[in-house]
């Protein structure tokens, strides 16, 4: 479908957290843009031709979702991902944007490898925002060129991966970041003290004789990193917090008034370390799956608004990388097709209203990174998620726009998901069992 | 033997899977097969016939003997993968390596691995039966079932022992499998050492983490102490040998404060001087040397009953 067709949307819930308007009512999209939006029918609205009206019978209307925080594998590990099948996967998962991390190989710690990611995302089904690295090749060593980087299209950076692990290093960061209006995103973890860990230290791991990454490491991180935003006066945002104690650190360091956000990623408000099992890979990451206690205060923390965004880490492997032993096995999971049907569960359990879970998954992202979207506007860009609450499936590795398959989730019965994504007012996704008007 | 149990395992990975019933019918099991291993023809054709491979990624000079004399003794044919040569280290996966060895069908594969786990891995991935012969700081079944099977010939019974075990907890696949051992089979298990050395939750595991080495030995009947591992000295884990020995050595002094006729263990090969005083190591309570002998009766049990000879 062309861009320059209009789509009209009725009969949809409303979900705007930037206005709060949570009703009942119509979407007009023309020339890629919103031209129309309210509560009620369209009756008397001037339609223009050319339309596909769509009967979005009661399923909710939010804008596009955006995932702060993925790697796609391009350049460099193109049979993993792409920027293509990553944005595929996006757009299946309900996503009209996505910012990727640096790790590619090379690192996108120059113009020009920002340049060529731009170039990929051309004609994506996704919008794509490159993340720049903070450090030349991730070393930690010089700073990488921040304002050349940001011409070329990125808004945040990032060492994402691995820590920035000396102090003054990241206090720079953060104050030029401040120059050229970029975000830094932390990757909290001291490595000295989750160095050759596989997954969370505790019972579980000392009974399959596995290291431990101790809840400390990423928490003396995070207290660093806002201590930090603090002291420049510069915004953080931390990646993946996955503990209690992480969560309580952030609390309390925007009740004092630091510039701190915070995200999260549903592996983490979902699986507790017992996801290993006997030593399965898939539920292997960094940072690790944690405590039952750990997942009921990121679980709070969404609800109370300290953990601002729920971001996916989608981190594709192929089986290569994952089938191998415990210890020598890749971290990490994709996540922007489960991401959605995951999250809904806590509007399901009570923990979220709709609109919450719509702030934290389009308005909130767009907000903490700049960028165009994150609500029901006119004149804003058509980038819309419709979602279907109650759309049963299973979760199955043929199903997945992704290249890769590494998911603890597959063969999980889900509960809701996006029957339609639009991006720049095409569709760009769209489960056929949507009534069409 | 009770005509009536059928040994329901097919492979070895660790006591964790294994019931008490499970483990009391090994131990049974090894006890007949000790006699064979006295005779001056030591050998029998129970497993005639079947393919043992040894598949160790890791150095080990005594368990891979044991296994092998074990399974000469009943007559199965032997092959040895050693680390150094292995296409382990020329970059083959996990897997890989374990289609290729099913392809040669094999009947067991005994593996020594450094990574926790991978065992079980091999496992899903094979038709063969397979043993753990020690996989990262995760299980050492064998030594953990010939540990059990020496404190019941010499205790006479295990429920209601006081078992010490000591030194590093952390990295000893030994002591994991010897808690898990001894605490399903009704022992109370208590543990000490440097607490660099002790990981997190060893209580979930049945274990008392006893401050202090005195603590752990007073009143126990069986004292075991652990290799320590000269490595770990370059993790800050272990200021020096010298001060391990001090305070962390089992000495005269203090296997005195043990029950009068608590025996002494260790898996070897022993640090003489550092974790064991050499006269304990050669005296009469130590069980060192019937340790050995017993795991050859063990690995004979295991094989026998994994491959269901006949
Ligand atoms: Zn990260």
């Amino acid at each position: 479908m062309s861009a320059d067709a209009s789509i009209l949307l009725e009969n949809a819930r409303l979900l705007d957290p930037a206005s709060g308007l949570d009703e009942k009512g119509y979407l007009l999209v023309h020339e890629g843009r919103i031209v129309a939006v309210a509560a009620g029918s369209p009756a008397g609205l001037e339609l223009p031709p050319q339309l596909r009206r769509i009967d979005a019978d009661g399923r909710w209307l939010a804008p596009g979702l955006i995932d702060i925080h993925v790697h796609l594998r391009e350049p460099g590990e193109e049979h993993k991902e792409t920027v293509a099948s990553g944005a595929a996967a996006a757009a299946a998962g309900g996503f009209t944007a996505v910012a990727c991390m640096p790790n590619t190989r090379p690192v996108n710690d120059s113009a020009a490898v920002t340049c060529q990611i731009m170039a990929a995302a051309a004609g994506a089904a996704a919008r794509v925002y490159p993340v720049g690295a903070i450090s030349v090749g991730l070393q930690g060593e010089t700073l990488a060129p921040f304002g050349e980087m940001r011409r070329a299209g990125v808004r945040a950076v990032s060492d994402d991966g691995r820590p920035v692990g000396n102090s003054q290093f990241m206090r720079r960061a953060l104050e030029y970041a401040g120059d050229h209006d970029l975000l830094v995103i932390s990757h909290a973890e001291d490595d000295s003290l989750s160095r050759n860990g596989a997954m969370n230290e505790g019972e579980t791991a000392t009974r399959l004789g596995l290291r431990g990454i101790p809840a400390v490491a990423e928490e003396i991180m995070v207290h660093r990193e806002l201590a930090l935003a603090e002291y420049t006066g510069r915004p953080i945002h931390i990646a993946h917090v996955s503990t209690a104690g992480a969560v309580d650190l952030v609390r309390r360091a925007k009740a004092r008034g630091v510039q701190a956000t915070a995200e999260t990623a549903p592996h983490y408000f979902t699986l507790t370390e017992e996801a290993v099992g006997l030593y399965d890979t898939r539920a292997k990451m960094n940072p690790p799956l944690r405590t039952a206690a750990d997942v009921a205060a990121i679980r709070e923390a969404l609800a109370d608004g300290t953990l601002e965004v729920i971001a996916t880490d989608h981190a594709p492997h192929s089986e290569l990388e994952k089938e191998l032993e415990f210890e020598l096995a890749a971290n990490g999971i994709i996540g922007l097709e489960s991401a959605l049907p995951l999250s809904l569960a806590l509007v399901r359990d009570g923990l979220l209203s709709p609109l919450q879970l719509v702030a934290l998954m389009s308005t909130n992202p767009a907000r903490i990174l700049s960028v165009p979207g994150g609500r029901l506007a006119v004149g804003e860009p058509a980038d819309l998620t419709l979602i279907d609450p109650d759309y049963r499936f299973t979760f199955q590795a043929d199903q997945l726009k992704s290249r890769s398959r590494n998911s603890p989730f597959l063969d999980w019965e889900m509960q809701g998901r996006a029957v339609l994504t639009i991006m720049d007012g095409r569709i760009t996704h769209e489960v056929v069992s949507v009534h069409q008007g | 033997m009770s005509a009536d149990y059928l040994f329901p395992h097919r492979h070895i990975l660790g006591l964790g899977d294994l019931a008490a019933a499970d483990i009391d019918f090994i131990l049974k099991t090894a006890e007949s097969f000790k006699e064979i291993s006295q005779r001056s023809i030591k050998k029998v054709p129970t497993l005639r016939g079947k393919t043992v491979i040894n598949l160790f990624l890791e150095p080990s000079t005594r368990t891979r003997l044991s296994f092998e004399i074990a399974a000469k003794r009943m007559s199965a044919d032997t092959f040895n993968i050693s680390g150094a040569g292995s296409s382990t280290a020329k970059g083959e996966t996990m897997v890989d390596t374990a289609r290729n060895l099913a392809a040669m069908n094999p009947d067991c594969i005994i593996i020594r691995h450094s990574c926790s786990g991978s065992p079980g891995l091999l496992a899903r991935h094979i038709d063969a039966s397979v043993i753990n012969a020690g996989d990262g700081a995760h299980e050492h079944p064998s030594q953990g079932l010939l540990d059990l099977m020496t404190v019941r010939e010499h205790k006479g019974r295990i429920a209601g022992l006081k078992v010490a075990i000591i030194g590093d907890i952390t990295h000893s696949r030994v002591a994991h499998s010897n808690i898990i051992g001894f605490c399903k089979m009704g022992a109370e298990v208590r543990v000490a050492g440097p607490a660099t050395l002790i990981p997190p939750g060893i209580a979930a595991m049945g274990a008392q983490h006893c401050r202090s080495v005195r603590q752990a030995v007073s009143g126990a009947d069986v004292v075991m102490t652990l290799r320590i591992q000269k490595e770990r000295q370059q993790d800050p884990l272990l200021p020096s040998l010298r001060e391990y020995a001090i305070f962390y050595g089992i000495t005269p002094e203090i296997m005195a404060l043990a029950a009068p006729d608590a025996i002494l263990m260790h898996p070897g090969p022993i640090n003489r001087g550092v974790e064991l005083d050499p006269a304990l190591a050669d005296g009469p309570r130590s069980v060192i040397l019937d340790q050995v002998t017993n795991g050859v009766a063990i690995r004979m049990a295991l094989l026998y009953l994994i491959m269901g000879g006949e």
